[in-house]
């Protein structure tokens, strides 16, 4: 059983810390055997923001989260949570983070409500002035749409209602830093919507949140800041507007002329329409202009790391997040 | 409230809350209530028969054998319930809350010993229906039965943990159960052990079974029944001191062994279990 530490840890403002960093990893590194799962990652995030990691199968995003959620060691590297060391955290630290974690057969006899209100006793002990703990089971129900199944036993929900418990189950502490692991897995449109707007509430909260999806529109709704792993490594960081600039600062303009289309790439795309206008006047018609998605984003920046040059693409990342 | 305390009130309160479950589940009523039912059918069927040269009930010489032996069951009960609960997730969701883990385990010792002492409740009051006339311990009859009670789950639920904490999966649990039945049937449950070679008899005597047996015929059976035991003496010292030893071993080693499985949980090791799991199903 760990005992609370007696370093300062009676002042709940001291965490976290003054300039709001909530999370920052250098050079983090997984090693098992031979093998390096993770090679060196760099992240950070700020209180409030809402951080998501992208990256196919194998990237690295689970042992990434896994390492700060202290589930799992790491190998090397400086890694700090909440102002803490997740290796040598302590209960209150525990408290301060919330982890969604995929359900399975557990708590199956427990009702829903019942459920909530035990799981929340424990960060009881650590509520504070400016973090008030637990979040009140009732509350919590409404907010997750779990209202009609209160009463219910855990074993009888179906899958998206489970789905909603394992979410409201991550927040019952009101944490300061929440981790989700694929959340929204067989969630349908409707419980993704609500599942997005109670993201939204959280951060509007203060809450950091990090979390890992297959999702590209969900992260292009969500995230603040994007981060793209593979082969465990950082190839892209930034939001999804300078993630798509970075691919190509290019954008597509389509239209038709006298019935005629015509597509034309320019990174001054604004500046052409007016001249296209200025030019044929009434003949130009259903102009579009489409910049790069997330989408493109990702599969370029997955590609490119594919094809050898990870560190080429990291290396231009970081040339090109100085500029505008 | 300090976390040390709050995590004990979190634990019982746990441990309340599941009992309830478990005895109103009838799956897990079940489990628990098939053995006493099984056990009272063939004593039913015993009830004419007599300890040989007495006019002992043969039934109700067996009937505190048998409430040791279900002692020794919540070994097994605690081992299962952390194999199993490892597997389905239940234990990683006690270490992502706050002082989850010590909580956890206070709520399983409850309801382990909760679910044994109705089983034992159970065979008793049924044994005290059915054979009253021969089963009548006193006061020390008594004391004695809840003192080899208390120390026999304090022996015998640490090793459980151990044991639990080192399956890999729910499965391998029935390896557990063939060792099991060995010991009993060399343990003096359901015949004089008395009737065994020696060197059986040294194995016997090594393991909680054997005493979790003495003791409670010590506590429910007239004086007389002694001249069948070892040393005709019911031998209340080695009691103790067996499983005493058994306690002091299982509370040096689980604490470790569940230190190191719960290190170990992640989420990633749940989905692992979970999909070799369900390819086994399927």
């Amino acid at each position: 059983m760990t005992e609370v530490s007696e370093l300062s840890e009676e002042d709940p403002l001291a965490r976290p810390p003054e300039d709001g960093t909530v999370l920052d990893v250098c050079d983090l590194r997984m090693r098992y055997g031979s093998t390096d799962v993770l090679g060196g990652i760099d992240l950070t995030a700020q209180r409030g923001e809402v951080l998501c990691l992208l990256g196919p199968n194998g990237a690295g995003k689970t042992t990434t989260i896994e390492v700060l959620e202290s589930f799992r060691m790491r190998s090397d590297g400086w890694v700090s949570v909440l102002g803490t060391d997740p290796a040598h955290g302590d209960e209150r630290w525990r408290a301060g983070i919330g982890i969604v974690l995929q359900s399975w057969r557990d708590h199956g006899n427990w009702k829903v409500r019942e459920l909530l209100a035990h799981l929340g006793s424990y960060y009881r002990p650590y509520s504070t002035p400016r973090r008030p703990r637990p979040i009140e089971a009732e509350d919590l129900i409404n907010r997750v749409g779990l209202t009609d199944q209160s009463e219910q036993r855990v074993r009888s929900l179906s899958g998206g209602q489970r789905r909603r418990l394992d979410v409201a189950i991550g927040i019952v502490g009101n944490p300061e830093l929440l981790f989700l692991d694929e959340p929204t897995t067989g969630f349908d449109p409707q419980a993704r919507r609500d599942f997005h707007d109670l993201m939204h509430s959280l951060a509007d909260d203060d809450t950091t949140i990090v979390l890992t999806t297959h999702d590209l529109d969900e992260a292009e709704k969500l995230a603040d800041r994007i981060v793209i792993l593979a082969g465990g490594r950082v190839v892209a960081n930034g939001s999804p507007a300078q993630l798509a600039r970075q691919v190509t600062r290019d954008a597509e303009v389509s239209w038709t002329r006298g019935g005629q289309p015509f597509v034309h790439a320019t990174p001054e795309a604004t500046n052409f329409v007016r001249e296209l206008c200025a030019q044929y006047g009434e003949e130009i018609a259903d102009i579009e202009v489409r910049r790069a998605t997330l989408e493109d984003v990702y599969l370029s920046m997955v590609h490119r790391h594919e094809a050898g040059y990870a560190g080429e693409a990291a290396a231009e990342f970081h040339k090109r997040e100085v500029q505008p | 409230m300090t976390p040390r305390i709050a995590s004990l009130r979190a634990g019982v309160t746990r441990g309340r809350i599941e009992l309830s479950h478990a005895y109103t589940n009838p799956q897990e009523v079940f489990q628990y209530l098939f053995w006493p039912v099984i056990f009272f059918v063939v004593m039913l069927f015993m009830r004419g028969s007599t300890v040989p040269g007495t006019e002992f009930s043969l039934a109700a010489s067996v009937l505190p054998s048998v409430i040791g032996m279900n002692i020794a069951f919540g070994m097994m009960g605690v081992a299962g319930v952390l194999a199993t609960e490892r597997e389905d997730g239940t234990l990683l969701r006690a270490k992502a809350v706050p002082n989850g883990m010590p909580a956890y385990l206070i709520a399983k010792i409850i309801v382990v010993t909760g679910m044994t002492a109705a089983s034992v409740a159970l065979i008793l009051v049924g044994g005290l229906v059915l054979f009253g006339r021969d089963l009548n311990p006193g006061v020390g009859g008594w004391f004695t039965l809840v003192w080899v009670f208390a120390l026999g789950m304090v022996a015998v639920l640490p090793i459980g943990a151990a044991i639990g904490s080192l399956l890999t999966n729910p499965r391998s649990m029935s390896l557990l159960f063939l060792p099991l039945g060995g010991l009993i049937s060399i343990s003096g449950i359901f015949y004089p052990i008395t009737s065994l070679q020696g060197w059986i008899q040294g194995i016997a005597q090594v393991f909680p079974v054997y005493w979790l047996g003495l003791g409670m015929r010590s506590a429910l059976l007239p004086g007389d029944l002694v001249t069948v035991e070892i040393g005709e003496s019911w031998r209340h010292l080695e009691t103790a001191g067996v499983l005493g030893a058994w306690a002091v071993l299982g509370l040096l080693l689980a604490p470790p062994l569940l230190r190191r499985m719960a290190r170990r949980e992640s989420g990633s090791a749940v989905e692992a279990r979970r999909a070799s799991a369900m390819r086994r199903v399927s």
